[in-house]
């Protein structure tokens, strides 16, 4: 397959653009998505080249745009909304948490809901506490929802691609500070699946499970810890929900060693679902102290000097490692 | 007043709405001592005092038409098609219940019969028409597998007083209207949400009047009156098939039970209540049909008689038809479980 260098935010924009060729019935909604493009402009062009009919604008109505998109995917057209800054999800969080995830359950198989949201999440740098956050555990706990994020622009198209196609409703997270970052991507079509994790770098001492954001500094945490001499593997499971327990056993087998990374709030983040699953069914190849990175438990400050503190860093990573071994 | 008019109709189309009332009434009727007697383990929220509304309003629909319901569901899913049989083994918890025995009263659904189901949450079916005629839109523009469900459809969602008052009323209004959207939103005002008086949730009488918000038409029908629900709908279904966009039409009504079965209702006047009791549109309809000569008093019995059989029949089926295994529990989580992989 040949490939070239293109940013997370155009593998996303090409894999939105490629599956709206290939389905004509699947309608894009969301604020600020059509004309303007998004306000990170990811979905720049898709309303020149799909129409109005297509990529729709919506009010300010978070409710109303993903009850809509519900509505619709239930009589068999496909949806994807994106929501401009995941915090404004709780606007949404009946569509999402009563009707969309319950929907193929309640009705005893008899309906599916072809959904994808894109969660627009993370951090990003004085942002502060309503446009920063990282929420996805809240829909791993909600049974009948998919959790999926990307942390390449490889995975980025893949996944996406994967998850439009999916019938059951799947919840997209993108982390804003990977929108500019580049890397390798076929240039054919192709997808990943969801529910395999991926070893992002082999290592033998200690296994850092990381996604979204945390994987590039997880990446920087294990050079550091090279120099020291310590080996790291870091592996992402990409899906939160299915989570890959196979995946993660393989890493575990190699090291015995777990630290788990989260820019969430440590307390009650998926990262404690992990280190959960890792104690539960992997005690076996456990050697030592499983260990957790998550940002503090406030709200996200505004000044940056104080957001740094907040929300997980390099440093904390590779102090975590240490205390593994 | 044309649409008060019987002679407007014929009479084959009379008799049926007052046989659908009679059902939807008896239905629940006996849905509360099937489940005094214990064969309905879940709670009920009885339609009785509404029919003329769910009957009216159905009665203008057609194919590829879709209603969205409320947890005081029956009514609206009888009228749309809903079988007895399915219908009370659902809520006997049944395999053969619409949902398989998952869902219960407050989430019975058959989008094959245009029903997108009823609704747990107040307010919560709402936006889920707005995206009902949004596929309608797509299924009119576009040929893809499945759009010759939707082709021409209109979409509707019930709700009521209560429910006016949410968030997702007024965002989906809007969204409606903005796009112009084949949506007609019925409101049956029946005077309660829950426990509280209208005038004590909101400072409007006529929740018709919240059109003028959204630049839509608002209409105001006689919830009482089979005949007027139906003639005025009949007006929102014909604006939103042409592209005049969506309506918002309000059913006066009552209903003659508590808010769930059980619930003795002490929050409402006695004088309240017998004024909406010798408005039953059942009883004031059937006699309408005598005067009128359209039908007899023994017609009035037979109709009785049959629908007696037909809930009988429904019963023994629910009665008859298997419990689900507890193991189903974990099925039907996901469409896609790429084998089952840590999904649960």
């Amino acid at each position: 397959m040949s490939s070239r260098r293109i940013s997370y935010s155009q593998a996303i924009n090409e894999a939105l653009s490629e599956e709206m060729e290939r389905d004509p019935s699947i309608l894009m909604l969301g604020e600020d998505v059509a004309e303007p493009g998004g306000v990170f402009g990811v979905t720049k062009g898709l309303y020149q080249k799909f129409g109005g009919e297509r990529v729709l604008d919506t009010p300010i109505s978070e409710q109303a745009l993903v009850g809509a998109a519900l509505g619709a995917s239930l009589l068999g057209v496909p949806t994807i909304t994106e929501i401009m800054f995941s915090d404004f999800v709780t606007l949404a969080m009946d569509q999402l948490v009563n009707q969309a995830a319950k929907f193929h359950y309640m009705t005893g198989g008899r309906t599916s809901v072809p959904m994808l949201v894109r969660m627009v999440t993370g951090a990003s740098g004085a942002a502060s506490a309503q446009h920063s956050q990282s929420l996805e555990a809240w829909f791993t706990h909600t049974p009948g929802l998919k959790v999926v994020t990307a942390s390449t622009p490889y995975e980025a198209k893949g996944l996406l691609k994967s998850a439009i196609r999916d019938p059951d409703p799947v919840l997209f997270f993108e982390h804003k500070l990977l929108y500019n970052g580049k890397g390798e991507v076929p240039e054919e079509d192709y997808t990943l699946p969801i529910g395999e994790g991926t070893v992002a770098l082999e290592g033998s001492d200690v296994t850092i499970v990381a996604y979204l954001h945390m994987v590039p500094k997880s990446l920087k945490a294990a050079k550091i810890l090279s120099a020291e001499g310590i080996s790291v593997e870091v592996w992402n499971p990409r899906s939160l929900v299915p989570f890959d327990r196979e995946g993660l056993r393989q890493t575990l087998k190699k090291t015995g060693r777990l630290v788990v990374v989260q820019e969430a709030p440590k307390r009650s983040g998926f990262g404690a679902e992990i280190a959960a699953i890792a104690a539960e069914e992997c005690f076996d190849l456990i050697k030592g102290p499983i260990r957790r990175v998550g940002a503090a438990n406030t709200p996200i400050p505004y000044a940056p000097v104080m957001e740094n503190l907040v929300i997980p860093g390099v440093d904390d990573i590779v102090e975590a490692v240490r205390r593994t071994i | 007043m044309p649409n008060n008019n019987l002679s407007e109709y014929n009479a084959e189309f009379l008799v049926k709405l007052y046989r659908d009332m009679v059902l939807i009434r008896r239905f629940e009727e006996r849905a509360s001592e099937l489940r005094n007697a214990g064969h309905i383990p879940g709670f009920l929220h009885p339609y009785i005092g509404q029919e003329a509304v769910a009957v009216g309003i159905c009665a203008a629909l057609g194919k590829n038409d879709f209603i969205a319901s409320t947890h005081r569901g029956h009514g609206h899913i009888l009228a749309q098609g809903g079988d007895p049989k399915n219908m009370y083994a659902e809520l006997y918890a049944r395999q053969d219940g619409y949902n398989k025995g998952k869902g219960g009263s407050l989430h019975l659904a058959n989008v094959d019969l245009g029903i997108i189901g009823a609704n747990g949450i107040v307010g919560g079916g709402i936006p889920l028409v707005v995206g009902a005629a949004l596929a309608i839109k797509r299924a009119n523009e576009a040929d893809y597998p499945g759009s010759e469900k939707c082709k021409g459809g209109v979409s509707v969602v019930f709700f009521g007083d209560g429910a006016s008052n949410e968030g997702s009323f007024h965002e989906s209004l809007n969204l409606a209207a903005l796009w112009k959207l084949p949506v007609i939103f019925v409101c049956e005002n029946n005077l309660y949400g829950e426990f509280t008086a209208q005038d004590k949730h909101q400072t409007i009488k006529d929740i018709a009047s919240r059109s003028s918000s959204y630049n839509m038409p608002g209409l105001i029908a006689d919830g009482n009156d089979v005949l007027d629900a139906f003639h005025v709908m009949t007006t929102a279904v014909e604006n939103a098939k042409k592209g005049s966009g969506p309506t918002l039409l309000e059913c006066k009504t009552y209903r003659h039970r508590g808010h769930y079965e059980g619930d003795m209702a002490h929050y409402r006047p006695k004088e309240e209540v017998a004024f909406w009791m010798a408005k039953d549109p059942i009883e004031n309809f059937g006699k309408r049909l005598i005067e009128n000569s359209l039908m007899k008093e023994e017609e009035l019995q037979t109709v009785e008689a049959e629908i007696e059989q037909v809930l009988q029949d429904a019963a023994k089926y629910a009665e008859n038809s298997p419990h689900p295994e507890a193991k189903d529990a974990l099925e039907h989580v996901f469409v896609e479980t790429y084998g089952g992989r840590a999904l649960l």
